[in-house]
């Protein structure tokens, strides 16, 4: 695994959200997968400090299903873009590797439209000849700002 | 200034005994008005002495439009001071927080400033000799506030008018009580962040819904429905995650929460889960009621840990939930923008299984990214949307209405009592009868 399919698999991921594909987004997780927004700069815990999100394969699945039953905060619905930089990956074990991935993301909803800076932090694992993501973790540039209702995946 | 400026009577007819009218939410008039008599004449949240434990340790908020700050003095005490250097008016301290040694100091002029507010020095004080500057409002130093700490709940009222704060909160505070009993040292520290979610849509709507039991079975269907669903669907020996205890509670149908009750005081206090709520069913902790009895008895300890109640809402700044030791503070913004901030606690001699509940608990519900805050948001922002259409200018409160009601009282949990309640209080102080 090279950096370059590293970051082909990550431009598929960021894709596959942003055509709300969740089903296909999903199949790309680990059984033990996390996803974690925090609300600190540099925070090191999501047990014992609050964060913006931090959840595993149930409370993804909730989020999946709940945007198909066309909750009141989906009227009119939601639509995300992701813009990535090219990411840096680097091997940090035996069949893991980290990549950083600055990025810019829209979410837009009717006339109003959202727009976030950071830098996500993907932990991947090789499986049946592709990846998983262990671990994604979304810093956001201003994750400790007064934010509005932020409703896709990062 | 707008119509409502001059004219009490105006203001007193936007409230019926069962409906308000649609300008409470819309007119920005409403708005500045509300800032100036309700914000600053009734005791309004600050912060918690945990946030400023040492002497010079200091916290930065605004009560409505005007920002103050608490301040750790060297006896122990809390002040509360407008965050206002006394000379031009510029914010004294712009970060939230921090700690000063004897003075803050004022970036602009260097005019320094005691702990206590009174002013310490100004550069080149001759330029003042003759000036009549010694008696004037500045060389008071920054204008403090009326502050009042309440087990660790520090209020304050802007205006040197107003409602004492016994008298202003009266019963009420007994939610506080019981929150702080949860601690086996009867002690609370702020802890682990605040969320911090912007709602586009007035301050009274989100203070409404607190207490509004009418709403989950429908709002949070797609949510909580979903997360009962996803449950039920698992083998029968899975241990139960923290997140489906927390939030299939959401789910529960109109009986639940009309049985649960909801009481009401004077100046528009209110809580529900009067007889139980949908934080009664959490697994025990028995390491924790263990520490419980221990520290208060048998007796007190049942009784504390058997008070679940859902939402208190201390009007009109703050919502606490003792069985869950997190609390929303509400800040308007302006008269469709709110900031709605989510603290946390630590129980001090509780076990870390209690803290990790809470601190779940608060980023599942109260984050911008919550699933169950984005559908309360959304609605609220229909409200805010479809109201400024024509048509019906009236909300209906009407429901379990009874006439003479006020005062201390217990009634079922799906009345809207605690709204008709709020509002009250709102034109006591918006519009005085006396005035």
């Amino acid at each position: 695994m090279n950096e370059a399919e590293i970051a082909r698999f990550l431009y598929r991921e960021a894709r596959l959200l942003d055509d709300k594909r969740w089903e296909e987004w999903f199949a790309l997780l680990s059984e033990d997968a996390l996803y974690w927004v925090p609300l600190s700069r540099g925070q090191s815990d999501g047990e014992e400090h609050t964060s913006l999100a931090y959840e595993d394969r149930l409370l993804l699945r909730l989020r999946i299903e709940r945007l198909r039953r066309d909750p009141p905060s989906q009227q009119p619905p939601s639509f995300s873009q992701h813009v990535l930089q090219a990411p840096e990956a680097a091997q940090v074990g035996d069949g893991a590797w980290r990549a950083r991935t600055p990025f810019s993301y829209a979410e837009a909803k009717g006339d109003a439209m959202l727009i976030l800076y950071g830098v996500a932090t993907h932990d991947l694992i090789a499986a049946g000849g592709g990846l998983l993501i262990r671990r994604k973790r979304v810093d956001l540039l201003n994750c400790d700002a007064a934010l509005p209702s932020v409703q896709l995946f990062l | 200034m707008g119509r409502y400026t001059d004219d009490p009577a105006a203001i007193r007819a936007l409230v019926r005994d069962r409906e308000v009218h649609r300008d409470v939410y819309l007119d920005p008039d409403i708005f500045a008005i509300e800032m100036r008599r309700l914000w600053a004449k009734t005791w309004v949240f600050v912060g918690h002495t945990s946030q400023i434990p040492e002497p010079g340790d200091f916290y930065t908020c605004s009560i409505g439009a005007e920002p103050v700050m608490m301040v750790r003095q060297t006896d122990g005490s809390v002040r509360v001071l407008r965050n206002r250097c006394a000379h031009k008016g510029a914010k004294l301290v712009g970060v939230t927080s921090g700690k000063v040694g004897r003075f803050f100091r004022c970036p602009y002029h260097a005019w320094s400033y005691r702990i206590d507010g009174s002013l310490a020095a100004v550069p080149l004080r001759d330029g003042y000799a003759g000036s009549g500057f010694d008696g004037c409002d500045a060389a008071r130093g920054l204008s403090p506030v009326q502050a009042h700490d309440y087990r660790g709940f520090v209020f304050a009222r802007l205006s040197a008018e107003g409602p004492g704060f016994a008298e202003y909160f009266g019963a009420s505070l007994s939610s506080i009580d019981y929150m702080v009993d949860r601690s086996p040292a009867g002690e609370m520290v702020i802890a682990g962040g605040v969320l911090r979610y912007l709602h586009d849509s007035n301050w009274k709507m989100f203070v409404e819904n607190l207490n509004d039991t009418m709403h989950p079975m429908a709002a949070h269907a797609s949510s909580a429905g979903t997360a009962k669903q996803l449950w039920a669907d698992q083998p029968k020996d899975t241990p139960k995650p923290m997140a489906i205890e927390q939030l299939v509670p959401f789910a529960e149908g109109y009986e639940f929460f009309d049985k649960m009750g909801v009481r009401v005081f004077d100046n528009g206090h209110s809580y529900s889960g009067v007889h139980f709520s949908i934080h009664s069913a959490y697994a025990a902790v028995p390491e924790y009621e263990a520490a419980m009895v221990a520290a208060h008895g048998a007796e007190r300890a049942k009784d504390v840990l058997g008070t679940v109640r859902h939402n208190t809402v201390y009007y009109p700044s703050l919502t606490i939930k003792g069985a869950i030791q997190t609390i929303r503070v509400i800040r308007p913004i302006a008269v469709d923008r709110t900031l709605i901030e989510s603290w946390s606690f630590r129980l001090t001699g509780a076990p870390p299984a209690i803290f990790r509940r809470n601190v779940t608990y608060n980023r599942l519900i109260n984050s911008p990214l919550s699933v169950v805050g984005h559908d309360d948001q959304a609605c609220y922002r229909m409200v805010q949307e479809g109201l400024a259409g024509g048509g019906n200018e009236w909300v209906s409160l009407h429901r379990d209405f009874a006439a003479g009601e006020g005062g201390d009282m217990t009634v079922n949990g799906t009345s809207e009592i605690s709204m008709r309640n709020q509002f009250r209080a709102w034109v006591n102080m918006m519009a005085p009868e006396a005035a």
